[in-house]
This record gives C-alpha cells, structure tokens and sequence, in this order.
C-alpha cells in the first residue's frame, strides 16, 4: 500500500521534471513517431508514449483529456494531440502534436490513394478490398458497441441513439439537424439536477 | 488553377465540426457531398478509401487525403487536411484551455452526457451507412460478423483483423 504511495509521489516529480525539459520539438518528434507506428487505434500509443516512456503526463490528467476530447467534435486522436501538445509547451506544441500524428498517415494516404486510382478496379485488388471493407464494418460496429456501453449511463439513453440514428439513416434528416434537434433534447433531458443521486456507473 | 479547391475548402471545413463521438459521424454528410454533390469519387470507392485507412498509422480518417488529391492535386490533398482537422483542433484548443472554469458549470455534465448518446447514435448511422455498402452478401457478412465478435471478445490489434478480412476476400473473391 505505502510501496504504491511512494510511486505515485514518484510518478508526479517525474512528470514535473520532464515538463520542465520538453520542447516544441520533443513534442513533434514523439507525436510523430506515435503517428508512424499506431497501428490499430492511436490512443493506446498515446498513453504509452506519453505517460509510460517520456512521463509528460500522469494517468489522472490522460483520463481527464481524453474525456474533453470525447465530447468535442473532432477525431480523439487529434484532439488529444492538441490538447496534450497545449498543456505541455502552449499553442506551439498543440501544432506540434497535432501535425506529428497526422503526417506520416496522411503521407501514406496520400500513396494509397495514388495506388488506388491507378489500380483500383483491377479485380485482385477489389476481392482483397471486398474483405478489408467487410472488416472494417465490423471494427466500426465494435467500436459503437464499445464506446456506447462506456458513456452511456442510464438505459433511456438508448433511446435518443436509436432515435439519432432513425432521424439519419431513415428520415435523411442529415447530420447537423439530428445533431442539433436530439441533441438539445437530450441535453435538457439530463438537466442538471440539485444533490440528485449521481448515475450509478458514475 | 484548380476550380475545386474552393468546394475542397468547403466541404470539409463543414464535415469537420460534424464529427461529434468520431469521424464516422460525419460519413453519412461525407458521402453525400463528396460523391452525390461533387461526385469527386463513388461510393465503393469512398468505402474502400476509408476501410484501407485502417491500416495505416494515426488518426483514422485520413483517407480524406486521397479525395483531396483526387479532386484539386496536391494543394487539394493539404486543403483537406486544413480544412478537416484545422476547425476542430482549433475549437479542441480554447475549450482545453477554458475547461477548468467549465467544469464547475453545472450545466457542463448534461451536456456531456446528452451529447454522448447522440454521438454514439452517429457514429452508428455513420456506420451503418457504411456497412449498407460493404457488406454485401454471405461472406462479407460473416467477416464483420466475426469481426464484430472476435473484437467484443478479445482485445486484439483491430489492424491484424482488417488484414484477416484482406487474406479472407483475396481466397473467396479472386477471380480464378
């Protein structure tokens, strides 16, 4: 018990010590290498990088960012790039982050989308295609599953996701008008309540 | 010199700020512009761009690149990337920085957890609209199927199980 006292005190002058030292191009450079090799999902590299190897920031702070980043427009990804970046070395680093993990996926893309244009409709590229997209549904639906089961507290939120999902899919609503409409709904729906019990998975 | 770069701009400047829960909330909107309005590419091929991006490092949307390159060149593919992730990062940046005041807002938590249904309500649209195209049939459905179950299973590198859907489509598929 005392043993995991000692390394939390630890871990806190370690990352105060390295936020001391970091710069704008230890910043690039992590975030760059972080963009070069995650496969599979960024976030877990993230957490490896930043708070395992170079201790920019402790678990605690991770945790808090990638909450802000859930609930704002915009990839986790990039967001956690930016807000991490920010909070070690101001608007530079958040620019720092931010382009370090996009580069070496946007380069690659951009090969891709070269490759595929020249051999997009070659039928041995379209069989193997077929099964990658086929995969990718799947990854897509396990990711839905996963991060509804994580964010959503109270059963009836169930019903304003099947309600976003009948307004896009089937009433052709588009995106920013379901966005808006069920979304202030369900906003007022979770009002803030006075000293009311908290959700319970909370 | 490029006439599209303007509609590039546009375009996804505006699927930036749909991206709410992730960048499969903006699909449906994606595919609407970039293939029904501006026809910059077809639907399988929209569908194959961002399924193949799943192999590659970083963020997951960058296939938005090779749309940009395909409709402007290589201003284009930088337009998208500005134009994509510049409103957002820019947004995640002040609201990162007022969230210590904002966390004391008592209406902060409800919308926290209001939109958090609603963006997984989009990134389900998104991905259903995306699913209505690539599965197609018995065997693309057992692959997301197995997909689907081995991922709720196991924790495993989700890119090994797209490569697996790869080498599963390239035996059923390839043309003898």
């Amino acid at each position: 018990m005392s043993e995991a006292k000692t390394i939390l005190v630890n871990e806190k002058e370690l990352v105060t010590a390295a936020r001391a030292k970091v710069t704008v191009f230890d910043i690039f450079l992590q975030f760059l290498i972080i963009g070069a090799t995650s496969f599979g999902g960024v976030i877990p590299y993230l957490r490896e990088g930043l708070i395992t190897k170079n201790h920019w920031v402790d678990d605690k702070e991770f945790v808090e960012l990638l909450s802000i980043s859930q609930s704002l427009p915009g990839l986790n990804a990039t967001n956690m790039a930016v807000l991490l970046g920010d909070r070690l070395k101001g608007w530079l680093g958040a620019i720092a982050g931010i382009v370090g993990v996009c580069l070496p996926g946007a380069a690659i893309m951009f090969g891709v989308g070269i490759f595929y244009r020249i051999h997009g409709d070659h039928p041995a590229v379209t069989a193997l295609l077929k099964g990658v997209a086929a995969a990718a549904a799947g990854l897509l639906l396990s990711t839905v599953i996963q991060l509804g089961k994580k964010s959503l507290s109270r059963r009836y939120d169930l019903i304003f996701v099947l309600a976003t999902v009948l307004a896009v899919n089937r009433f052709h609503l588009g995106v920013p008008k379901t966005l808006v409409i069920v979304g202030l709904v369900a906003i007022l729906f979770h009002y803030p309540r006075k000293a009311a019990k908290e959700g319970g998975a909370e | 010199m490029n006439s599209q770069i303007p509609a590039l701009l546009r375009v996804f400047s505006y699927l930036s700020i749909l991206t709410v829960g992730g960048g499969m909330a903006a699909f449906p909107e994606m595919e609407e512009l970039t293939v029904k309005v501006h026809h910059w590419l077809e639907f399988h091929q929209l569908i194959h761009l961002y399924s193949v991006g799943q192999l590659a490092p970083g963020p997951n949307m960058m296939m938005i690149v090779a749309i940009g390159d395909w409709a402007g060149g290589n201003l284009g593919a930088v337009v998208v990337l500005i134009a994509f992730f510049g409103p957002t990062a820019l947004l995640a940046l002040i609201i990162g920085r007022l969230w210590t005041k904002l966390e004391a807002w008592p209406w902060r938590r409800s919308i926290q957890d209001g939109l958090a249904s609603v963006s997984v309500g989009l990134l389900l649209a998104g991905t259903l609209s995306m699913a209505k195209g690539a599965v197609t049939g018995w065997t693309t459905g057992g692959i997301a199927l197995s997909v689907l179950l081995i991922m709720l299973w196991r924790k495993i590198n989700p890119a090994l199980l797209v490569l697996g859907g790869a080498v599963v489509g390239g035996i059923v598929f390839m043309p003898k």
